[in-house]
């Protein structure tokens, strides 16, 4: 075509390993990007859609080397530019939108000097010129007090301020094609609304040609038009968004899709189990030290309370800084509550670990988010399981080695994982093992801290699908944090929305979409991307609201 | 056995750099001569073997003779027992107990933290040359009181360097589950900090043994460290201090070998061999 922007042929890249190995991480990777065109890269971590992304500017990360095909942006070869010729296209013809906007900008620099230092660099224009431009983009990119807000420094502006603002810094330079790499990931999905907006009016309104990457596939339908679906560095299904989305052609596709749309869940409710396995009443939890009034510096729990019956399980879902993870840690005893009342299977629970008994420590477990932290790296995995087998059932030998392999068989692992570290394990593996270790002590409930968000959709699918079983099999509860909403409906009974440390409401997790009542939760629920590609332009929300609940 | 690019060696899934080669054979052959001295030496450390002092190199005295006119190769190879074995007892000594105290005040946190690390800090803040002056006037100078003087002035430094290390670790979320189980301080520091700060600790072995082997060859140098007719190397550079007029091996040799090993220690420590990742397929 002839007003093809960017055209990848048969791309290849390779890294070399430290033992002087190489892997094919990109194998033979095509297709073009149109003027005035957004093209969005999609998979799993390690499917290589970031690699493919940052050849675009003639960049391989450490290691990593264009090892065949070719990458022509506006007719230059960037697979086989000098340094010094790549200098001098990255920021002026491409330019990058990283995915943490808060570590790309430098926190002792005023942000305007920080966005007009890629014209200056490419001696564009006058900084007086420059300022002027980077005032409109921000203007374009709805920022409030587009007229001030390049005098403050980066920690004095929100998180999805500063993203808009690292958007105005690429886009200074007037580039061809804007990199866009998971810029949203990091945001509440209140904010991630303002921030896509931003993304596409600026972007619908030029002939700017875009590349986003991105792992969710709801965010990517509203922005794309046309989607490529990659996995281990090669493409499975490329089409119109509308394609992909309505009628997926690859089998890879149809499991990410299917992926988005959760199971309805159907609770094994036995009407005659009444017994109240948690009950959490008028609980205060927080940080820092202890005021006169008995209180924390700062409270991050506010007079919650919340029941858990046998057997079923609750959601507790809010946006980042909301206090969910604070009440796992206080229910655990992680973090002492400064008052309230916790029962556990109706009998009180210490609000300090230290003084519970082990018995109540082992029917109370906690599993938390990233599995890469919570397994000791330099521990088998065996050892790992064997420990709570030991510490709570004085298991040893023979028995203590079987039941770790059935631990293993429950969460659907070969037994020979036992004798791997946690590093030479996937990152769903190490889910399932975080788990287990969870099961081994044979507990009534598990708090789960946000345990399927660092996961690929179709692995959280899995793990999802994983809980669900255990609980049919060994009659447990859990207690699920997410801010994912439709990870909570998946696998819950009843739904909490916090906000700010309080909790705004309860609702039955079926009907949560339509009987939420409270502002706050309305807002949440509208604000969770749809697998529709009218979505973002169709909803609606009142700026007031959007003014007082997310952080603009 | 692979060759890979930049002097790099691997075997058995580590891979090692030609300087931390060279350094490691310079380290061995001390321990091995520290080791082995009696059998090594030709002739007794004390006994005087020449009429002529500060000889020069000749057949019969490898390394030339000192200032008594003693046979100096056999006193360097006895100096590397007490520099070598004096400044390891030191070192272990004073890492034992820096690197438990500060996982145990990382682990447990508060006001036993917040104690220990000020006591140790204002330990600290006493010159340790000065602290070595003072404990050898109180109760003279014997190997034991110099390896408990050395451990204690290099213990301070270790605790702080281990518990900045064990802090970080002590908020991973593995440790915090296993506080959740229930577990004991006894138990997370041995199972859960300690094996995951076991390699930066043992950097920071070998830094201080080469300290230990400076100031206790300092000490020895003015006098205080180890007594006559035995010598460390650091103690055989004074004694032959005289020689330099003369141009004679017997201070030079001293001083050689000290900074052999010294530099030797600094060269391995930054270059261990590092674990290959990639382990194949």
């Amino acid at each position: 075509m002839k007003d093809d922007l960017a055209q990848i042929r048969d791309l290849q890249v390779t890294a070399t390993t430290d033992a002087g190995r190489q892997i094919a991480i990109i194998k033979g990777v095509s297709f073009d990007i149109a003027k005035g065109e957004m093209v969005a890269l999609i998979g799993e971590s390690g499917s290589g859609k970031t690699t493919i992304a940052l050849t675009l500017m003639g960049y391989t990360r450490t290691g990593c080397e264009i090892t065949g095909g070719s990458v022509l942006l506006k007719g230059k070869e960037m697979a086989s530019l000098t340094r010094a010729e790549a200098a001098k296209m990255r920021g002026a013809v491409a330019a990058y939108v990283p995915q943490s906007a808060a570590s790309a900008f430098n926190p002792s620099q005023k942000i305007m000097d920080q966005v007009v230092e890629v014209s200056r660099i490419h001696g564009l224009m006058s900084d007086t010129q420059a300022q002027e431009k980077a005032v409109e983009l921000f203007r374009a990119l709805a920022l409030p007090n587009p007229e001030i807000i390049g005098d403050r420094f980066p920690h004095q502006v929100s998180g999805g301020q500063l993203q808009r603002l690292s958007a105005a810094m690429a886009l200074i330079a007037d580039p061809a094609l804007m990199i866009f790499d998971e810029p949203t990931t990091a945001l509440d999905v209140t904010t991630q609304v303002e921030v896509l907006r931003a993304f596409k009016s600026v972007m619908q309104n030029s002939d700017i040609g875009g590349v986003y990457v991105s792992h969710d596939l709801a965010v990517v339908a509203q922005i794309a038009d046309r989607i490529v679906v990659l996995k281990g560095g090669e493409v499975q299904e490329e089409g119109t968004a509308e394609q992909i989305l309505t009628a997926p052609q690859h089998p890879y596709t149809k499991q990410l899709v299917a992926a988005f749309k959760p199971a309805e869940y159907a609770t094994p409710i036995d009407e005659a189990i009444t017994d109240t396995i948690l009950d959490v009443q008028n609980t205060f939890a927080g940080y820092g030290l202890i005021g006169k009034d008995g209180m924390p510096a700062f409270v991050a729990l506010k007079d919650i309370s919340l029941t858990l019956k046998r057997g079923q399980n609750i959601g507790v879902i809010g946006e980042s800084g909301c206090g969910k993870s604070t009440l796992a840690r206080t229910i655990a005893g992680l973090l002492p509550r400064a008052s309230g009342d916790i029962q556990f299977d109706g009998k009180p629970l210490q609000a300090d670990l230290k003084d519970r008994s082990r018995e109540h420590l082992r029917r109370l477990q906690i599993v938390f988010q990233f599995a890469d932290t919570a397994l000791n790296p330099n521990k088998p995995i065996g050892t790992i399981l064997g420990r709570p087998l030991s510490f709570y059932h004085n298991m040893g030998g023979r028995q203590k080695e079987k039941r770790v392999e059935e631990l293993l068989d429950m969460v659907h692992l070969p037994t020979s994982l036992k004798y791997r570290l946690p590093g030479e394990l996937s990152g769903g593996q190490k889910q399932r093992i975080n788990l287990a270790r969870a099961l081994a002590a044979e507990p009534d409930l598990i708090l789960c801290d946000e345990i399927t968000s660092a996961l690929d959709t179709v692995v959280a699918a899995a793990i999802l699908d994983l809980l669900k079983e255990l609980q049919n099999e060994l009659g447990l509860s859990y207690l699920f944090i997410s801010h994912d909403l439709s990870t909570v409906q998946a696998i819950c009974d009843d739904v909490v929305v916090m906000y700010n440390g309080e909790k705004v409401e309860q609702t039955k997790a079926a009907d949560m979409m339509h009987a939420t009542t409270h502002p706050y939760s309305k807002l949440l629920l509208s604000s969770v991307p749809k697998l529709d590609l009218g979505w973002l332009d169709s909803l609606e929300q009142d700026p007031e609201l959007m003014r007082k609940f997310s952080d603009r | 056995m692979m060759l890979v690019s930049g002097f790099r060696l691997s075997y058995w899934g580590f891979s090692f750099n030609l300087v931390g080669i060279v350094a490691s054979v310079v380290i061995l052959f001390w321990a091995v001569v520290a080791i082995f001295a009696p059998l090594l030496t030709p002739y007794p450390i004390g006994l005087i073997v020449d009429y002529d002092y500060f000889g020069p190199m000749t057949s019969e005295f490898w390394l030339g003779t000192d200032y008594l006119g003693r046979d100096m190769l056999s006193r360097v190879l006895y100096g590397a027992r007490y520099t070598v074995g004096i400044a390891l007892a030191g070192v272990f000594l004073a890492c034992f107990l820096g690197v438990t105290l500060g996982m145990a005040a990382a682990s447990i946190g508060g006001l036993f933290d917040t104690v220990l690390s000020r006591f140790l800090d204002a330990f600290n803040s006493i010159p340790s040359l000065l602290f070595g002056l003072v404990v050898v006037a109180a109760v003279g100078s014997t190997i034991p009181v110099l390896i408990i003087t050395l451990a204690l002035i290099y213990a301070p430094g270790s605790y702080r360097f281990s518990r900045a290390l064990a802090v970080n670790i002590n908020t991973m979320d593995f440790v915090t589950v296993a506080k959740a189980r229930g577990e004991g301080t006894l138990y997370v520091i041995r199972e859960e900090i300690f094996p995951n700060i076991i390699s930066p600790v043992l950097a920071d072995f070998g830094l201080r043994f080469v300290w230990i082997v400076l100031l206790l060859s300092g000490l020895s140098f003015l006098g205080i460290g180890v007594q006559p007719p035995n010598a460390d190397w650091g103690a055989l550079v004074r004694e032959n201090l005289g020689a330099l007029p003369f141009g004679a091996p017997a201070v030079i040799v001293p001083s050689f070998a000290i900074a052999s090993l010294t530099i030797s220690v600094n060269m391995l420590i930054d270059n261990l061999p590092q674990r290959v990742r990639d382990q194949g397929e």
